[in-house]
């Protein structure tokens, strides 16, 4: 029996295992959500309220279970409107399907209205991207994506499907189970060999790990090899909840705000297994001198990603749980006493810096703040600090809790300081640091889990997709707003005041946005919080039920993240305090 | 180190795919000197040849990342040494009494041919390595070039080494 385009991409999706998509209406999908109404007990559209928020929501969704995720818009604007969710998803290997409508294929290159080369303009930022001009290649075209998506490096794929194929009619054979990714390639058996002997040689060995530890499943085996040969690790940002953050041998996040004692560790390691890193800047700092005292294995599934950034002594092209566990069978039972020793000094200098930064955030004064806030005057004791946050919101959370961040301080200090239990609980945008990421990301992830989800924002990064309250509120979303608010772009204002003399130019926000009014005018409960006092009793509230709850925590606008490393510099230039 | 390299690439013969691969040196930065594109033996492949002045890291780089391009189906470096590579070019020239004996010994010696000829203007096809077609180019530049285009450059590895998809009948 023949059916329509737009039935044919419902069946498509749903063949694929697909259950949720994210999305908005408009001229050229009328016919797509005409069938979405149709099949809306076999699968479930969330409608959110601008087209970035449904692309990073799609992507929050994919990130917490690992499935790909779909993402639908129409043409023209509402096509340009997912690019930076694609492109987020691009950076970060997030796999993705979005699905486009555009104009009849007749009116294709008249700059029709609401007409745009959607595939010419998302080339750079997807893993690939189709339009469909045959009705009968779309149901193959569709699987094709979902195959490619999932497939080796996940990552995003667009397909645009111009309103005459979704109207015209063909038969569909369903294919019955959703497409396989392709084998992917196993590491070869002389370079893990290799590999072996070099640990077997190693004093300080040292593990590196990214964000292809979680999408290639290897938590258990990374651990395992880490356990086996002695080996300190630390990760770079997407490697964040690959390794429990109380595990012994774990130091923590590394590179430009990263952990003092694994940047240390690393910089004093014989050698480095780089494990599904790819060795971004913001990891790695100035790359002449990055590996000056090391040598590198590095292990990865994308051969591109092998000696792209920093050069390794041995690469290695392969699936990282397959990789990590033939390695951790090749090699000895090894222990370094010396080594041991010297992390564990790492770890409790860094314990008693960590400290001592704390307390001299509660002693600073607040008289540099340029816009007059409601802690101003407050004893120094009762203000809030970024981490006294993070911990406050820690001890409160249940132990699955899915916890998303937008870009900026906030960030980092999450990424710092949140003790994270396991894979997929902790969705940030690193690539592409993309501010107004939280909001969609943490909507999807919610609605694919249905774990209670904790945004860390910050005011800057809310204030960019903050419209997404709308749908947390209908969606009712199980999900906790935690803002946290020192009334400037942080990040921005932390440069400004290192490298740039102190001149705050446009980082000062001094805007008069009340973000309690703001959630409950959208239907959300919310709560402000200067003091100790204020948060637990929010937190209180906050967790004591399960819509969508923002708390407004008010901070220093000079509060730093530490530590740094100077954007080109390296770490030697290390900088612990300001 | 400063190499010319020359890489030859099978490519799916659809719609977009020239942009994808080109786009891809334009996003990583990657400065081409020439890229050539055009069908083979086999239905829906073409071949793409491309070369570049680099070291061996970039070259290393563009091969793992037009590897990575779906719709590219094989990627091989061409060993210089051991490959065919060709170039044509089509120039026009000023047509003079004073110069165009000048033009056709040129025209003899480089085994080109004049494939227009008129009272005010001479067109010469001349096919070879980049190296000739520069030095010709060169040489008419004194007789008043009008207008000229060249290919790019094709190459095939010598002997029976074949770049193939395996979808070859």
């Amino acid at each position: 029996m023949k059916i329509s385009g737009a039935r044919i991409v419902v069946e498509t999706l749903i063949e694929q295992g697909c259950d949720t998509v994210f999305g908005y209406p408009g001229g050229q999908v009328i016919n797509l959500f005409d069938e979405l109404f149709q099949c809306r007990d076999r699968i479930r559209h969330v409608l959110t309220a601008h087209e970035q928020g449904a692309a990073h929501a799609a992507d929050g969704y994919a990130r917490a279970t690992g499935k790909v995720g779909v993402v639908l818009a129409t043409s023209g604007p509402g096509a340009t409107n997912l690019i930076t969710g694609i492109a987020t998803a691009y950076l970060d290997s997030v796999p993705l399907v979005a699905v486009t409508g555009n104009v009849p294929c007749s009116l294709i290159g008249r700059d029709s209205f609401q007409e745009v080369d959607i595939v010419g303009v998302s080339m750079p930022v997807t893993k690939h991207n189709f339009i469909v001009k045959n009705i009968a290649e779309l149901a193959d075209t569709l699987r094709e994506a979902f195959r490619i998506a999932k497939s080796g490096r996940p990552g995003p794929v667009l397909v645009d499907i111009p309103k005459d194929v979704q109207t015209g009619l063909c038969e569909y054979e369903p294919a019955g189970a959703p497409v396989s990714a392709e084998p992917v390639q196993t590491a070869s058996e002389q370079r893990l060999k290799r590999a072996a002997e070099m640990i077997a040689n190693a004093e300080r060995p040292y593990i590196y790990f990214g964000g292809g530890v979680i999408s290639g499943g290897a938590s258990k085996e990374v651990i395992a090899l880490a356990e086996k040969i002695g080996a300190p690790m630390g990760c770079s940002l997407m490697g964040l909840s690959a390794v429990p953050a109380d595990h012994p041998l774990f130091l923590g996040m590394q590179g430009m705000h990263g952990h003092y004692a694994s940047s240390i560790a690393e910089d004093e390691a014989d050698l480095v297994i780089a494990l599904g890193a790819r060795f971004s800047d913001r990891a790695t700092g100035q790359k002449d001198r990055f590996s000056k005292n090391f040598s590198i294995i590095h292990i990865d599934i994308d051969g591109a990603e092998l000696n792209k950034n920093i050069p390794a002594a041995l690469t290695v092209r392969g699936d990282l749980r397959d990789a990590a566990a033939r390695l951790t069978e090749m090699v000895q039972p090894m222990q370094h006493p010396a080594w041991a020793e010297r992390i564990a000094a790492l770890r409790a200098e860094e314990q008693t810096r960590t400290a001592k930064a704390l307390e001299k955030a509660y002693e600073k004064s607040c008289g540099s703040c340029p816009v007059p806030c409601d802690k101003t005057g407050l004893p120094a004791a009762d203000r809030l600090t970024p981490y006294q946050i993070i911990d406050a919101v820690s001890e409160h959370a249940e132990q699955d809790a899915i916890i998303v961040t937008d870009v900026g301080q906030h960030q980092m200090w999450a990424a710092q300081r949140y003790p994270l239990k396991a894979p997929r609980t902790f969705l940030t945008s690193g690539g592409l640091g993309t501010m107004g990421f939280g909001m969609g990301a943490a909507i999807g992830a919610n609605t694919a889990t249905g774990k209670r989800t904790i945004l860390f924002t910050g005011d800057g990064s809310f204030g960019m997709n903050l419209t997404e309250l709308a749908t947390a509120v209908t969606e009712n979303s199980d999900l906790i707003i935690v803002i946290l608010n020192n009334g400037v772009l942080g990040m921005v204002r932390q440069w400004q005041t290192l490298f740039f003399d102190r001149h705050y130019s446009n980082t000062t926000l001094s805007r008069k946005t009340d973000f309690v009014k703001v959630a409950e005018a959208f239907g959300a409960k919310g709560m402000r919080a200067s003091t100790a006092a204020e948060l637990a009793q929010a937190l209180d509230a906050a967790f004591a039920q399960h819509g969508t709850f923002l708390i407004d925590c008010v901070i220093d606008c000079d509060e730093f993240v530490l530590p740094m490393l100077p954007p080109g510099g390296s770490i030697d230039d290390i900088i612990t305090e300001i | 180190m400063d190499n010319l390299y020359v890489i030859g690439v099978l490519v799916s013969n659809i719609a977009g795919v020239l942009s994808r691969v080109s786009g891809m040196f334009t996003r990583r930065g990657f400065n081409i000197d020439s890229l050539t594109v055009g069908e083979t033996e086999t239905a829906g492949i073409s071949r793409i040849t491309v070369s570049f002045h680099g070291d061996d890291d970039i070259k290393d780089r563009i091969v793992t990342q037009l590897q990575k391009l779906h719709d590219v189906r094989e990627v091989e470096v061409l060993d210089k040494h051991d490959t065919v590579i060709r170039e044509l070019l089509l120039l026009k020239v000023h047509n003079t009494a004073g110069t165009r004996q000048d033009i056709m010994a040129a025209v003899e010696i480089f085994r080109s041919k004049i494939v227009d000829y008129t009272a005010t203007a001479l067109v010469i096809e001349l096919t070879g390595e980049s190296s000739k077609i520069d030095a010709f180019i060169t040489l008419m530049k004194d007789y008043g070039i009008m207008e000229m285009c060249r290919t790019g450059i094709v190459a095939l590895e010598r002997g029976d080494n074949c770049l193939k998809t395996g979808l070859e009948g």
